[in-house]
């Protein structure tokens, strides 16, 4: 780095960093990154008015291999951190990304909850079906029989699906990637943070050291892409996205089934209407506090 | 009362004051009576101190409301007991024999009696029947009985009638006329039912009423308004007695004040919510008590190594897990030194009374963004929901807010070098902090340690010496911090013969202690800690070294500050006074242990027979359906449990039958034995 100047063009252009991902060769993390990078500079969002949040875990370290603002928080807390960050500057594009057992399990809970608050926030999910970081044990979305460290004699829990949980607590844009479709993946990733409320994308990333199920090929040759085979379909009928979220087996969709049009959190919220929290004045006036001191008497 | 009274052979001399109580079941409305009565003594410019022992019920259970009533302000709720108010019969032979000396029963004769031997020396107890009050005047609710016994209370109490009236004029308006008619007339029928027929029973004592009303505030309610004084925008919180009413407070407000007030799903959730406002570059709070501050434990640690100001309130509550959900304790000291993992800056501090409620927030709010890290308050229940008369000028809306490093643009020193440094190394350990948003300061905080830019240091090759710097500059603001600290001081004599020594919200109890105990006879002075993090080591020992018997009085069952006092300083005190049994100090408990401290007499943890009596109550309401009543209550030491026994006679609470008698361990305090008499 020489001067600031010549930094940030140069880092603005590419959203390239000092730092290199430190994934396993391979690594279908590597394409989401790419995705989001082409997405992010195609809709010439500026790198400082970007801010990325994360959980922890291998596609947690994200945030750190793209030049935007970034939040590279607690294990399962990305979104809560969200939440705050969004509702300090609701003017900031804020994109969350992790992995399925940052997501779907320690951070299940605010999942939930962030979806049925729509607020504008997108979040990626690369779900590899493993625990990569921690070696090799049982995720969430693990499939049943399938032989992990932690489950030698196979997965007796039934997995997640992320996708009909999305679409029945309320989130108003879902769609599933594969790191192995780069160019349907910026695409999803774009209406994704251009979708004004809640945006998840989950996205097939496969985990080429601990997870030798479900692989590049594996998914290759099951999923089909919606635009393609349904492109007349109504993505706005529940009825049809569910039936789609729910379609894993020799074929699986990937696309958006679901997106929706609906007030976000940020838009009912009174406190907002005058601007962002962050540039609003501090304190109160003479007058009002005169008034709440008298208020109890 | 001419406030003259006689305690262990000293005369006190007291201001103006009486203190009335309201005892009866949770949803009779005596929180509501109690508030109106604060009212009428707000108008009247006179100071009231309110404590409400409550349980963990929306109806049934057992309250007692208490409010310290003076002509000047007090620091705590005293333990005088001059007017019971009771409105069941549990209240009478629970609280009517704390009623002190020329002091007076009021009860609902239509309901309920009172028996002349639960009462002291020259305490009258005195009928007040509803219904023959309230004749012919149509059909009233039971709740209006409050309303009538306020009417007689007020006569009792030498207060005028007139401004409670208008009290509760103002209180019915939503309702219309006829409603505050009604009330009104019941009020009167009480106020001169109690002047014609209650003689003699009226406590001597005369109030000069300035008639300038005051601020009266909880705890919870001066720390909300502090907060948004000094600087608020975001709240979140998860509700959890007894911290709920700040969220409460703020979201009624939070239009008006522009605070964005969010109820999040778990306190995990509300601290990182928390956590990213601050991020972002806004003032954000949050509050709980110790469960939910357990669940908050790994973003306190989150928000150190972020360098993100959060501050988070635990109002704390009667521990451990869910404990004593409506009792107080100052338990908590322990878990907010202990939160999270590793060694990182924190700041804990905690209010020592309602009035620093307010200005405990707006300190908080600046140490936190100026220092960039979190701050922990410790309140507590009897501080957090008990409402006291501010004194005027306490508070202003024009506190002094300090941002710290909070930046908009890249600082020229860093333009010209080798860009924005987010954790860049200084001698303070306060690095400059972007808006986020702002245009060239673009960079990632990570909770995995990292170097100055904001690079982590660790996942594939850690860096030792990186490492040691950071962390040294982290811990750096500890220095940094407690040089804005006031430090603590000694209040009272230099050379007094006893330091009382506290932290928190036992500063007012342990003020009157000591005032006490100097009107005693005995020297004593007082060392009080609202900062306990970083701790003012040296000037606490300057001041410990030259006290004489120190003794370090707290709400928890371990001592758990005199620990943390020995840590930080070497000093051990004399010894402790600590209390754990749900409800708070009152002053005399603390005199008379410190006496005895000073007798060198031993701790004595045996049941009293007071305490016998309240576990026989706890026997009667679970196993004998609240039928019976303890009378009378003896102790036995020759008998086959291997311990002195208390035997309580329990009667029949109608006929006054004997029943049986109850046996309870005086070491123990096992319930050996209930004998059924047949």
């Amino acid at each position: 780095m020489s001067t600031m100047d010549s930094t940030l063009e140069k880092e603005s252009k590419t959203r390239e960093v000092v730092v290199d991902p430190d994934w396993c060769a391979g690594c279908g993390d590597f394409g989401v990154l790419r995705s989001l990078k082409k997405a992010t500079i195609d809709k010439e969002l500026k790198p400082h008015q970007m801010l990325l949040i994360s959980g922890i875990g291998c596609s947690s370290n994200l945030v750190g291999f793209i030049y935007a603002y970034g939040v590279h928080s607690l294990h399962g807390r990305a979104l809560p951190v969200a939440t705050g960050a969004k509702l300090a500057n609701h003017n900031l594009k804020v994109v969350i990304t992790g992995g399925d057992g940052d997501g779907y399990g320690i951070g299940i809970g605010h999942f939930i909850h962030a979806m049925r608050r729509n607020l504008d926030l997108t979040y990626i999910v690369m779900d590899n079906e493993i625990y990569g970081l921690t070696t090799g044990q049982a995720s969430p979305t693990t499939a049943e029989g399938h032989k992990t460290k932690t489950t030698p004699r196979g997965n007796v829990e039934m997995p997640i699906n992320p996708l009909a949980l999305a679409i029945s607590t309320g989130a108003t844009f879902v769609a599933r990637g594969f790191a192995g479709q780069p160019a349907q993946l910026t695409s999803l990733i774009e209406q994704g943070i251009a979708h004004k409320g809640f945006a998840l994308i989950d996205v097939f990333s496969p985990c080429v050291t601990y997870n030798k199920i479900n692989t590049y090929s594996w998914f290759k040759e099951r999923v089909y892409k919606l635009e393609d085979e349904e492109p007349d379909a109504d993505i706005t009928d529940f009825s049809y996205a569910m039936t789609k979220a729910m379609e894993f087996g020799s074929r699986i969709p990937i696309g958006l089934m679901y997106k929706i049009e609906k007030p976000t959190y940020e838009d009912t919220e009174p406190v907002l209407l005058n601007g962002p929290l962050v540039d609003q004045p501090l304190g109160i006036k003479k007058e009002l506090f005169d008034e709440l001191l008298t208020a109890t008497t | 009362m001419q406030n003259q009274e006689k305690k262990s052979g000293k005369t006190l001399k007291r201001t103006n004051e009486i203190t009335v109580g309201f005892g009866g079941a949770a949803g009779d409305g005596l929180d509501k009576s109690g508030n109106t009565l604060a009212k009428v003594i707000n108008r009247l410019g006179l100071y009231a101190i309110s404590y409400n022992s409550y349980q963990s019920l929306i109806r049934g259970g057992y309250t007692m409301l208490k409010l310290r009533i003076s002509q000047k302000k007090e620091a705590c709720f005293g333990d005088h007991f001059n007017v019971l108010l009771a409105m069941n019969q549990d209240s009478i032979e629970r609280h009517a024999p704390e009623v002190e000396p020329n002091g007076i029963v009021i009860f609902n004769s239509n309901k309920i009696s009172c028996d002349q031997s639960l009462l002291q020396e020259n305490v009258r107890a005195v009928a007040l029947p509803f219904n023959e009050v309230t004749a012919g005047m149509g059909n009233l609710l039971p709740i209006m009985q409050n309303t009538m016994a306020l009417g007689a209370l007020l006569y009792v109490a030498n207060i005028e009638l007139e401004t409670l009236n208008n009290v509760l004029a103002d209180i019915f308006k939503h309702k219309g006329e006829k409603v505050i008619e009604q009330n009104i007339k019941v009020a009167e029928a009480g106020y001169n039912y109690a002047k014609q027929n209650f003689n003699s029973a009226k406590i001597d004592i005369s109030w000069k009423f300035t008639r300038i009303s005051k601020p009266f505030y909880s705890g919870n309610t001066a720390l909300a308004l502090g907060a948004v004084a000094g600087g608020l925008k975001l709240y979140a919180a998860y509700p959890m007695s007894p911290a709920s009413n700040i969220l409460h407070w703020l979201v009624q407000y939070s239009e008006k004040c522009g605070v964005l007030v969010k109820q999040a799903e778990d306190e995990i959730a509300v601290v990182n919510i928390a956590i990213g406002a601050g991020y972002a570059g806004v003032r954000s709070m949050c509050a709980t008590s110790g469960g939910g501050f357990a669940l908050m434990t790994e973003a306190v640690g989150e928000a150190a190594m972020l360098e993100t100001p959060v501050v988070i309130v635990n109002v704390m509550r009667g521990g451990p897990s869910t404990g004593l959900p409506t009792k107080t304790e100052q338990g908590d000291l322990n878990q907010a030194m202990g939160a999270s993992q590793g060694d990182f800056p924190r700041v804990i501090m905690a209010a020592k009374s309602t009035t620093d409620c307010f200005h405990i927030a707006v300190e908080a709010l600046n140490i936190a963004e100026q220092f960039q890290l979190p701050v922990i308050i410790l309140s507590d229940l009897l501080l957090g929901e008990n409402y006291e008369t501010i004194e005027p000028g306490s508070w202003s809306h024009d506190v002094e807010i300090k941002r710290g490093e909070l930046i908009r643009e890249v600082p020229e020193s860093m333009e010209k070098k080798d860009g924005f440094k987010r954790y860049l190394f200084t001698s303070s350990g306060v690095s400059p902090r972007p808006v986020i948003g702002s245009e060239g300061m673009v960079y990632v905080a990570a909770t995995d340690d990292h170097d100055e830019d904001g690079v982590l240091i660790s996942d594939v090759f850690t860096n030792t010496a990186i490492r040691r710097k950071i962390n040294e500059k982290r811990m750096l603001k500890m220095d940094s911090v407690l040089k804005e600290l006031e430090p603590p001081t000694l209040e009272g004599p230099a050379d007094a013969e006893v330091t009382l020594i506290g932290w928190g919200s036992t500063w007012g109890v342990i003020r009157e202690a000591v005032e006490q105990l100097q009107e005693g006879g005995i020297a004593a002075n007082q060392l009080h800690f609202k900062y306990l993090l970083p701790f003012h080591t040296r000037e606490a020992l300057e001041i410990l070294s030259k006290c004489k018997t120190t003794i370090v009085v707290e709400l928890n069952s371990t001592g758990q500050f005199a620990r943390h006092l020995r840590a930080e300083t070497g000093f051990s005190c004399t010894d402790t006074i600590l209390k754990y049994d749900g409800e708070p100090f009152e002053p005399r408990m603390i005199t008379n242990r410190t006496k005895s401290i000073l007798n060198q007499e031993p701790l004595d943890l045996r049941v009293t027979e007071k305490e016998a009596r309240e576990i026989a109550y706890h026997y009667i309401r679970v196993h004998l359906k609240d039928k019976l009543r303890p009378v009378q209550v003896v102790q036995n030491s020759k008998n086959g449990y291997s311990e002195p026994v208390w035997v309580l006679d329990l009667v029949d609470r109608t006929s006054g039958d004997l029943k049986g008698q109850l046996t309870v361990g005086v070491e123990t305090g096992s319930t050996h034995k209930w004998d059924e008499f047949s």
